[in-house]
């Protein structure tokens, strides 16, 4: 899947395409619990369970028809299995407050799973997983597959303070080390993530990561460095999260070494951790596909 | 999809055209239709109405490129695409393959470019017609929007109508950040449009509290959604009023069943869905279903009655 021959020097392939096609429909809320800062929901929605992959998200509708917001709020699968497909909501502006605030035996319209999974890790690799924050849900699903498919697994978990870490239990149940950081020093080794990442890398074939775009970054660039492929999930704010909005784009290298806008909920939320150009996120680079149309040229 | 039997003939036209049903997507709010296909039967729409298309591929403008408003949404995005032969290439022949109607939207900075794109797409299979987006800035007349200048509008108008496949109706997109709609209905009409296509979005601004700074990259950006809807239904309102003949694809904030009737009464004989699709992938279908059932519930034996009925005069039931 991944090889250190990838064009123009890039040591990760484009995530594959997920193997199904989303569906939409309006599933019950069966769990709801308070996990420090956050809420993990566990909806009944056994076609998106059958169908979900590691990396892979949902986009709910929020509100009910008469909403006044509109827009669908894009969150990370934590886990799938048995007919029920659970999320960690991190409350900040109203839709996801309103999505926190659901109730066991309440329903919601939620379309899953979008979005391309993990890649697979190369044959007999040890893997290791970045999360931060509320992102670390979304590595759960994947530490466990990597498991079962004989990998070892190394994790870390930050947060700016130990009330937003989250699944460092479930991370613990399935990875060795789990390390654990927090900016303030409220739980685990001050710090960033990189403090432990840093140390970890060594030996490690493939990394993975999902949280904030710094993060990401700071990750991604850790591991390329030493010529280590990484898979980063980006939380970039999606409209519709089905690919028809052109929103989510981030400029991303493909295959062919040229740079595009590419939409983070169909080409991603995966991306390699090398072809993301983080610098260049907000901005519109020349070389950018279809900049020189918008009258930006080379300098 | 489940077409819910009502009885109501569905049928109505694009220009001179016949359409299955009266409900299209809205340009730039569905791509070039693939990713609607796990929700939505695309051949049981009325057309795909396609992303605005240039003759160059266009990256589009920097994030951030939306902002959440009450009831609607500001974009930015900057018309990011493949250009016209990305377009003949992939995405038109994918739609034909399906059997799905394509409305092709084109746009361009300079009368010459819509008129090279209505040339590339004559006769090509799966076009059904174009809708002219004229909310562009024109390059020539210091990047003044073309929608905005009755002049400008009909030059495109009239370039498009000429080199556009006879066959395929072409179809004016207004913009509603004009001073009288009426007159730039009425010029482009002249210029030989076959129809209206409105509204385009209106032109907002959002400031971030934090940042102290316009949220969108581009600092303004088009507002759509149901906050926009009495804007959109007052244009084609006015606008039927004064042209009963010409046919309009009504649009703005469309969301069920009811808001397409409203369009139906004030004149459309066909209507867009836009960001609706955005909060609900299936919507265009749930809305054919919902208004042939108003429709019915009201009465009207086929849509084409109920266009315009809004406008029948005072102590006239039917
Ligand atoms: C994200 C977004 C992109 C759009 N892109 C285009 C476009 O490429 N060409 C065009 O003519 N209109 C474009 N529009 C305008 C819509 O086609 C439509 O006229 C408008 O949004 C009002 O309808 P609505 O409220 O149902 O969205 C866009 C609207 C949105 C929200
Ligand atoms: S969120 Fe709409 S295209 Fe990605």
């Amino acid at each position: 899947m991944t090889g250190r021959n990838g064009h123009a020097g890039h040591v990760t392939e484009p995530a594959p395409k997920p193997a199904h096609p989303p569906v939409q429909r309006e599933v019950e809320v069966v769990g709801r619990r308070p996990v420090n800062a956050y809420v993990e929901l566990s909806l009944a929605a056994p076609e998106i369970a059958e169908r979900a992959e590691p990396g892979q998200f949902l986009a709910f509708a929020i509100g009910g028809e008469t909403s006044a917001l509109l827009l669908r709020r894009s969150i990370a699968i934590a886990g799938a299995g048995d007919g029920v497909v659970s999320v960690v909501v991190a409350p900040h502006g109203p839709g996801s407050t309103w999505l926190a605030g659901l109730r066991v035996g309440e329903r919601v319209d939620v379309v899953g799973p979008l979005g391309r999974p993990f890649p697979a890790a190369p044959a007999g690799a040890r893997a290791l997983l970045v999360g931060g924050g509320y992102g670390a849900a979304a590595l759960v699903g994947l530490a466990a597959r990597l498991r079962s498919q004989g990998h070892e697994v190394a994790a870390v978990a930050g947060a700016a303070s130990a009330d937003r870490l989250c699944s460092v239990a479930e991370l613990s149940a399935l990875a060795a080390p789990v390390e654990v950081t927090t900016d303030d020093g409220s739980a685990g080794r001050t710090g960033r993530v990189t403090v432990a990442v840093d140390e970890l890398l060594t030996g490690v074939g493939v990394v993975y990561a999902c949280g904030p775009m710094a993060m990401l970054r700071a990750v991604a660039d850790a591991a390329t460095a030493l010529g280590i492929p990484s898979y980063v999930a980006v939380e970039e704010s999606m409209a519709c999260g089905i690919g028809v909005c052109m929103t989510c784009v981030l400029p991303v290298v493909g295959e062919d070494g040229r740079t595009r806008f590419s939409r983070s909920c169909v080409e991603g939320p995966v991306f390699g951790g090398d072809r993301v150009r983080f610098d260049d996120v907000g901005k519109l680079p020349h070389d950018v596909v279809g900049a020189d149309a918008m009258g930006v040229v080379a300098p | 999809m489940t077409v819910v039997e009502t009885g109501v003939d569905m049928r109505t036209a694009l220009g001179a055209v016949e359409i299955p049903g009266p409900v299209l997507t809205a340009s730039g709010c569905s791509a070039f239709g693939q990713e609607l296909e796990p929700f939505v039967d695309l051949t049981a729409l009325g057309a795909v109405v396609t992303k605005s298309v240039q003759l160059r591929p266009r990256s589009g403008r920097p994030t951030p490129r939306m902002a959440e408003t009450p009831s609607g949404m500001l974009n930015s995005i900057g018309l990011q695409g493949p250009g016209i032969d990305g377009l003949l290439a992939e995405d038109l022949p994918w739609l034909a393959e399906r059997g799905a109607r394509a409305f092709v939207s084109i746009a361009g900075t300079r009368v010459e470019d819509f008129a090279e794109l209505a040339e590339r797409l004559r006769g090509v299979p799966g076009v059904l017609g174009l809708e002219v987006n004229i909310s562009c800035p024109n390059v020539e007349s210091r990047g003044e929007v073309f929608a905005c200048d009755p002049v400008a509008a009909s030059d495109v108008l009239s370039a498009v109508r000429a080199a556009a496949d006879p066959a395929q109706p072409v179809y004016a997109k207004l913009s509603p950040d004009v001073t009288d709609i009426v007159s730039v209905a009425r010029a482009v009409r002249d210029a030989g449009a076959d129809g209206l296509s409105m509204i385009n979005t209106l032109l907002g601004l959002v400031i971030d509290p934090d940042t102290m700074r316009p949220v969108l990259g581009g600092v303004t950006g088009g507002l759509s959604g149901p906050a926009i809807r009495p804007v959109a239904l007052r244009c084609v309102w006015q606008v039927h009023a004064a042209m009963p003949e010409v046919p309009i694809l009504g649009m703005g904030g469309i969301r069920n069943g009811l808001d397409a009737l409203q369009f139906v009464l004030a004149g459309a004989s066909a209507v867009s869905v836009g960001t609706a699709v955005f909060n609900d992938p299936s919507a265009p279908v749930r809305i054919h279903d919902e208004l042939a059932a108003v429709l019915a519930a009201r009465g009207f034996a086929s849509l084409s009655d109920a266009v315009g009925h809004a406008h029948r005069p005072a102590g006239v039931e039917r």
